[in-house]
C-alpha cells in the first residue's frame, strides 16, 4: 500500500505518466452506435493504484468508454487490455470475474431489496458473500450501516450511489470503474463520496472515473484525460490539467482565455 | 431603477392574473362538483347493469332487447343499487371505514396481517399447508361429478399453469403473451408420442413417458423461442411471444400431415401403468386424474419455491430489477432469462401432456390465444411471484365463469369475469396474496420511487 502512495506522489511530482505496471490498456478503440461513430479511436492507460479522471462535456464519450471497458458494448475496433490481456469481446457479467467493478451511470441500486441484499447482489460472483466485505463497506460508509435493513428505494441519492459503490466492492475489484458518481447530488455529498473513493485507492484499488465536474474530479485523480467528440483532446497529470488555460476555459467556466 | 420598477408591476400583474384565474377555475357549477360527478358515474352504471342484466337480444329488432331492459322493474332495481352505493359511499363513509378498520384489525389481530403472521410461524405455516394437502385430496371425492371434472380440467391445470407462468413473469419479470403455446407443445407431443397423428411415432409410448419427453420438447422449444428473442425487453417480447402463439397456433390448424389440421387428433389414450405385476389405468373418472394432477402441483411447487430462495431466485430477482445493473454484478442476465423461460415452457408442457391424456382428442381450437392471456390474468390476479396468490387466483377465475353458469347467460360469463378483473386492478393491484417483493414495488412506486412495471425498463437509460 505505501508502494502505491509512492508511486502517486512520483507521479505528480514528476507530472508524467508513471512507469507502474500497466492495468487498463484502451488502443485504438473505436466504438459505433449503429453508423454514429461515438468513439473515434481512443487510447488510454490506467496504471496500477492510480486515480485516472476522464472528462468531457456531453456527449464526448466518456460513459461509452467507461461502457466499452466493462464489456456492456463491444469496440468495433482496437483493444482493450486487462493486464496486458485482451478483454473486449467479453460479456459484462463474465468481466466480473477479472476483477473489474463497475458502479454504473444513474446508480442503479435494486430498489426493492435492502442495503444488505443489495451488498450481497454486489458478491454475486462468489460462491458465499464474505462478512468481512460486508464490513469494509460497512466501514468505509457508516451512513449504510445505520440503514442496512432498509430498502435501497428508499435511500437518498447520495446514499444510493454510497451503495452502488459500495455493491460494486463487494466484488473485490481490481479496477474500479466510477460513472459520474457526483450526478445529481449536493456538493457536500460529493465531497464525502470523493474522499470516499480517495479511501478506496489508498486501500489498493485503481479507479476509472468519469465525471464532469472537472475541477473535483482533477483534485481527486492523478492524471486525467480530456474527451472531445469521441477523441482524446487531451491528457497530463491532473495537476497540469488544472492549471491548463484550455481546459480552464471549456470545463471550468472560465472566461475564454 | 426603472427596470427593477417595471419587473415590480409584472410580478404584482402576474399575482393577480394568477389570482383571478385560479378562482376562475375553482368556481364550478354544483353539477361540475366531484361528489355529483360521481353521482353520475353511478346512474350510468346503473343503466349500465340493467342493459347487461336484461332481456336477451334477438336477430328480429336490434332495439327490442335494449326497450326490453329500460322498461321494466330491472331497471330501478339496478339504479337503486348504485345510487344506493353511492348516497352510502358519500355520506356514511366515516362510519363504515372505521368499522371496516375495527373489523381488520380483529381478524389479523396485533401481529399484523394473516400473511405476516404466516411469514413469521414456521408452525403455523406447515399447519396450513398440510391441512391445506389433506382437504385437497379429501374435498373432491364429496363433490358432485360435474364439479369434479371442472376442478380436473380446468382448475388443476389452470393451477399448474398459473404455477410455471409465475416462474416467467412474477419472478424473472418476462413479459410472456404466448404461455400456452407450450401447452399446445405438450398436447401435441402426447398426441404423436402415443401414436395418434398423421406422422408415426418411432415408438408408441406410454403417457408417463411423454411427459419427459414433452418437457425437453418445451425446453427446446422455449429456448429457440428464447435465444433470439430475450435480448428484447418489455413490451417487445410481450409481442414476440404473442406471435409464437399465434405460429403454433397456425401450425396446428394448417400442418394437416403433420397435425392432422382442423380435425385434431382423437383416441388419445389416457394414462395407465403396469408396474410388477399392478396395473392401472386412468379413466373417464376425474377423481384419479386430481390425484394425478395434485402430485404434480405439489412437485412443482416444491422445485419452484426451492429455486427461488437459491442463487438462481436472487439472480431473477436482480434482473427484474434492473437488467443492467444485474450483468454488472456479475448475473449472467440471458442465461438466467432463458432459464426462467424454459422452466416456465415445460411446466406448460406436463400441464399438456396431462390435459391431452384426459381429454382423449385436442384440435387447434382448444389453444387460442385468448388462453395465454388468462393464464395471465390468474397470475396478476392472485399476486404475481407469491405461489399460493397464483393458486388461489387461478382457482378463484376459473372456478368463478362455472359458477355464475346457473345464475347469468352462459355467454355473459366472461363479462363478469372482466368487471372483477377490472375493479381489483384499481382497488388492491398487488393482487389477492401478493408477494413481498411486489407489495414493496407497488408501493415504493406509489410513492415515487422506483418502478412497480415488472416488465418495463428501469428509468436511466438504454444498455
Amino acid at each position: 500500500m505505501s508502494a502505491t502512495t509512492q508511486l502517486r506522489k512520483d507521479s505528480d511530482a514528476a507530472g508524467a505518466p508513471e512507469p507502474g505496471e500497466t492495468l487498463l490498456e484502451l488502443k485504438g478503440m473505436r466504438v459505433f452506435y449503429g453508423a454514429i461513430e461515438a468513439l473515434k479511436g481512443i487510447d488510454l492507460t490506467v496504471a496500477k493504484g492510480e486515480i485516472v479522471a476522464l472528462l468531457g462535456g456531453n456527449g464526448a464519450g466518456k460513459t461509452t468508454t467507461l461502457r466499452t471497458v466493462s464489456g456492456m458494448l463491444q469496440p468495433r475496433h482496437g483493444q482493450v487490455l486487462l493486464r496486458g490481456e485482451r478483454i473486449d469481446g467479453i460479456k459484462s457479467h463474465e468481466l466480473v470475474r477479472f476483477g473489474i467493478g463497475h458502479v454504473p451511470e444513474g446508480r442503479r441500486v435494486f430498489a426493492t431489496m435492502s442495503v444488505r441484499e443489495n451488498l450481497e447482489m454486489g458478491a454475486y460472483k462468489f460462491s458465499a458473500v464474505d462478512s468481512a466485505d460486508v464490513d469494509r463497506v460497512f466501514t468505509l460508509f457508516p451512513r449504510l450501516a445505520e440503514r442496512r435493513s432498509q430498502l435501497a428505494g428508499t435511500l437518498s441519492g447520495g446514499e444510493q450511489q454510497m451503495l452502488a459503490i459500495g455493491r460494486a466492492l463487494m466484488g473485490r475489484p481490481e479496477l474500479l470503474l466510477l460513472d459520474e458518481p457526483s450526478m445529481g447530488l449536493a456538493p457536500l455529498i460529493v465531497q464525502q463520496i470523493f474522499e470516499i473513493v480517495q479511501e478506496i485507492n489508498e486501500q489498493g484499488t485503481t479507479v476509472l472515473l468519469v465525471e464532469q465536474n472537472a475541477t473535483q474530479a482533477l483534485a481527486l485523480a492523478d492524471r486525467g484525460y480530456v474527451l472531445e467528440t469521441g477523441s482524446v483532446a487531451m491528457s497530463g497529470a491532473a495537476g497540469e490539467l488544472l492549471a491548463d488555460s484550455r481546459i480552464r476555459a471549456a470545463y471550468l467556466g472560465e472566461g475564454a482565455g | 431603477m426603472s427596470v427593477v420598477e417595471s419587473s415590480k408591476d409584472t410580478g404584482k400583474g402576474t399575482g393577480e392574473n394568477i389570482a383571478s384565474a385560479a378562482s376562475r377555475l375553482r368556481r364550478t357549477a354544483w353539477y361540475q362538483q366531484p361528489r355529483f360527478t360521481r353521482l353520475w358515474a353511478m346512474v350510468a352504471l346503473g343503466v349500465l347493469l340493467a342493459l347487461v342484466t336484461g332481456e336477451q337480444g334477438t336477430t328480429r329488432d336490434i332495439f327490442f332487447s335494449v326497450k326490453g331492459s329500460l322498461t321494466g322493474l330491472n331497471l330501478w332495481i339496478c339504479l337503486a343499487v348504485t345510487i344506493g352505493i353511492w348516497a352510502l359511499r358519500e355520506f356514511a363513509a366515516e362510519p363504515i371505514k372505521s368499522s371496516v378498520a375495527a373489523v381488520k384489525s380483529t381478524v389479523s389481530g396485533p401481529a399484523g396481517t394473516v400473511q405476516d403472521r404466516l411469514r413469521a410461524d414456521a408452525r403455523l405455516r406447515w399447519g396450513l399447508i398440510v391441512g391445506g394437502l389433506v382437504l385437497a385430496l379429501w374435498l373432491p371425492s364429496t363433490l358432485a361429478r360435474t364439479w369434479q371434472t371442472v376442478l380436473v380440467d380446468q382448475i388443476a391445470i389452470f393451477a399448474l399453469l398459473a404455477i410455471g407462468l409465475n416462474v416467467v413473469i412474477g419472478w424473472a419479470g418476462l413479459l410472456d403473451l404466448g404461455f400456452f403455446a407450450f401447452f399446445a407443445v405438450g398436447a401435441y407431443s402426447t398426441a404423436y408420442w402415443t401414436g395418434r397423428l398423421p406422422v408415426e411415432p418411432p415408438v408408441v409410448l406410454n403417457n408417463f413417458w411423454v411427459i419427459p419427453i414433452a418437457v425437453v420438447t418445451c425446453l427446446i422449444t422455449g429456448v429457440l423461442l428464447g435465444a433470439p428473442t430475450l435480448r428484447l425487453r418489455g413490451d417487445y417480447l410481450a409481442i414476440v411471444t404473442l406471435g409464437f402463439h399465434e405460429i403454433i397456433y397456425l401450425v396446428a390448424k394448417n400442418a394437416d400431415g403433420l397435425t392432422g389440421g382442423p380435425q385434431g387428433a382423437r383416441l388419445i389414450p389416457d394414462f395407465s401403468f403396469s408396474f410388477g405385476g399392478i396395473e392401472y389405468e386412468w379413466s373417464i373418472d376425474p377423481l384419479p386424474y386430481w390425484y394425478l394432477l395434485v402430485f404434480f402441483i405439489v412437485l412443482v411447487i416444491v422445485l419452484f419455491s426451492r429455486l427461488e430462495h437459491s442463487r438462481v431466485g436472487r439472480a431473477w430477482t436482480a434482473i427484474r430489477e434492473d437488467e443492467i445493473a444485474a450483468a454488472a454484478n456479475g448475473v449472467d442476465t440471458v442465461k438466467f432469462k432463458l432459464m426462467a423461460f424454459a422452466i416456465g415452457a415445460s411446466t406448460s408442457g406436463v400441464a399438456g401432456v396431462i390435459f391431452t391424456s384426459k381429454y382423449g382428442y385436442i384440435n387447434p381450437e382448444v389453444f387460442p390465444l385468448l388462453q395465454s392471456i388468462l393464464i395471465l390474468a390468474y397470475v396478476i390476479f392472485g399476486g404475481m411471484g407469491s405461489i399460493p396468490g397464483v393458486l388461489m387466483g387461478a382457482a378463484l377465475l376459473v372456478w368463478l365463469p362455472e359458477a355464475l353458469k346457473d345464475y347469468v347467460d352462459p355467454a355473459d360469463r366472461y363479462m363478469y369475469l372482466g368487471a372483477l378483473l377490472v375493479i381489483m386492478m384499481i382497488y388492491r393491484p398487488q393482487g389477492i396474496w401478493p408477494s413481498r417483493r411486489r407489495q414493496r414495488e407497488l408501493t415504493m412506486a406509489g410513492e415515487g420511487v422506483g418502478d412497480a412495471d415488472a416488465m418495463s425498463e428501469p428509468a436511466g437509460g438504454k444498455a
